[in-house]
């Protein structure tokens, strides 16, 4: 299985393939809902952002953290991306994502953000919250807790992070795509099948 | 004997013991799913979820961080003392299992970080008598609480159109709720009972069928149907999209026929106390 290091180069990005299983090392930025509103807001007003997302890794996840000496991620599985699909395709343009770690896929404009900046979306098995973990060696730091720890910004170092599946490419193409589309061809013959 | 007490703590192992590891029926389930996936990925997922269940219960960490919102049930002898009790059980399960702080006001979403508020814990009460106490807590994740649906359909769409509004509401809801899921169905009462009945059906384990011949029935077609919609684990395609199909009825206006869906994700997670008056308590399943 194909290790990607974080940051990712352009090339690395387009050269990935739909259905390739990665794993993660590097760098991953941890953040959900209330990260995309609150950074792009601050885009907006023309504010600094505390992170640097340029070439690097956005993880869709709110995980649960505990403080010993330091911090520390316990449990840390993807969360559902298409709530971030408002904002998304502005987030990867304003601030130059290359992978998206999450579960269950996002929209065609997201999509097409992707195929422009050249960024990919990689599938996480969602509740698989203690191998996440696993895969994260140690929590680098955290912002903008205020919003709550599921909510905040957790900036990590992975390592073996995965395994991950290409589901939507730099190219275009969305594994969740061809399924829904042939979950709706199939849903068409068992309603008429089932006399509905 | 202060029961608030016992209820506190009974509240807490139980709530440890549904968030670590799933029920054997469940994780019977999920295996059965793994040996009969042809395609890759679909292997891939089910396998990673199966070695998560295993490492959660070596290492005792909640299975998925998303440790849901608590909606517990409570029948038998229902006294003063469980609200308190089970309120407090939530708060001390949050700070020392730990549990995520998910429960935040639904406009300010400010998150007091105990999961504790206005509304939540979420307790259905169902007073039914008898010498004991038993509660059982249904951990709730966001992902797949968030592809409920309700139809209030016309009497005249009958059994035809439940069958439609189940099978799309699944399809549609695709990846999100983290499939293999178990969907829970109510059918009839008002538009509340519905819900409740589609939430309270996914207690039943997937070992147990409805005493009910025609749910028997309604739940193996739908079941057999949704697998072959090809959504598969997570959405990526596959053989399984549902572990199960679980329904619930209740009579209803003659003018109505309220169905509402409720989706489990794969980490069904549930446990059970039974607490008696003097203070004794176990943990029953």
């Amino acid at each position: 299985m194909r290790t990607l290091k974080a940051p990712l180069s352009e090339d690395t990005v387009r050269s990935l393939r739909l259905g390739d299983e990665v794993l993660v090392e590097g760098k991953v930025h941890i953040g959900r809902d209330e990260v995309h509103i609150r950074s792009l807001d601050m885009r907006e007003r023309g504010e600094d952002v505390p992170f640097d997302l340029r070439d690097g890794v956005l993880f869709h996840c709110g995980p649960i953290a505990q403080k010993d000496d330091g911090w520390k991620i316990i449990a840390a599985g993807p969360t559902t991306s298409a709530r971030m699909n408002a904002l998304e395709p502005r987030f990867i343009r304003e601030f130059g994502v290359r992978a998206i770690i999450g579960k269950g896929g996002m929209s065609r404009p997201t999509l097409e953000a992707m195929r422009e900046q050249g960024c990919v979306y990689l599938a996480f098995t969602g509740g698989a919250a203690v191998l996440a973990a696993d895969g994260i060696r140690r929590v680098e730091c955290v912002e903008w807790l205020d919003l709550g720890m599921p909510e905040a910004l957790w900036v990590v170092e992975a390592e073996e992070l995965g395994p991950l599946v290409v589901a939507m490419d730099a190219h275009g193409s969305s594994l969740y795509e061809q399924v829904d589309r042939m979950a709706e061809e199939n849903l068409a013959k068992i309603k008429r099948d089932l006399g509905l | 004997m202060d029961l608030v007490a016992v209820i506190e703590e009974a509240v807490v192992t139980i709530l440890r013991e549904a968030v670590i590891r799933v029920p054997g029926d469940v994780k019977g389930a999920l295996r059965r799913a793994a040996e009969e996936e042809t395609s890759d990925i679909a292997r891939t997922q089910l396998e990673t979820i199966l070695r998560n269940l295993e490492a959660a219960e070596r290492l005792s960490l909640p299975l998925c961080q998303d440790t849901g919102v608590p909606v517990f049930f409570v029948s038998g002898r229902v006294c003063s003392e469980i609200e308190e009790g089970i309120r407090m059980g939530v708060e001390r399960a949050t700070r020392e299992i730990p549990l995520r702080p998910n429960a935040v006001h639904p406009l300010t979403r400010e998150n007091p970080g105990t999961n504790v508020g206005d509304g939540i814990p979420r307790i259905v009460y169902r007073p039914t008598g008898g010498a004991h106490t038993e509660i059982t807590v249904l951990p709730k994740g966001a992902g797949s609480e968030n592809m409920s649906a309700l139809a209030m359909l016309a009497p005249s769409d009958g059994l035809k159109g439940v069958k439609r509004f189940v099978l799309d509401t699944v399809v549609r809801a695709g990846g999100r709720p983290c499939p293999p899921t178990i969907v829970g169905v109510g059918i009839g009462g008002t538009a509340d009972l519905a819900m409740e009945m589609a939430k309270e059906a996914l207690l039943r384990p997937l070992t147990e069928d409805s005493h009910d011949p025609t749910l028997r029935e309604l739940e193996g077609e739908l079941h057999e149907a949704l697998n072959l919609t090809g959504v598969g684990p997570m959405g990526l395609g596959g053989r399984t999209t549902v572990l199960g199909v679980r329904i619930g009825t209740a009579y209803c206006h003659t003018a109505s026929l309220p169905v509402a869906v409720n989706m489990q994700c794969w980490a069904a997670r549930r446990a059970t106390a039974r607490v008696h008056p003097d203070g004794r308590w176990e943990v029953v399943r």
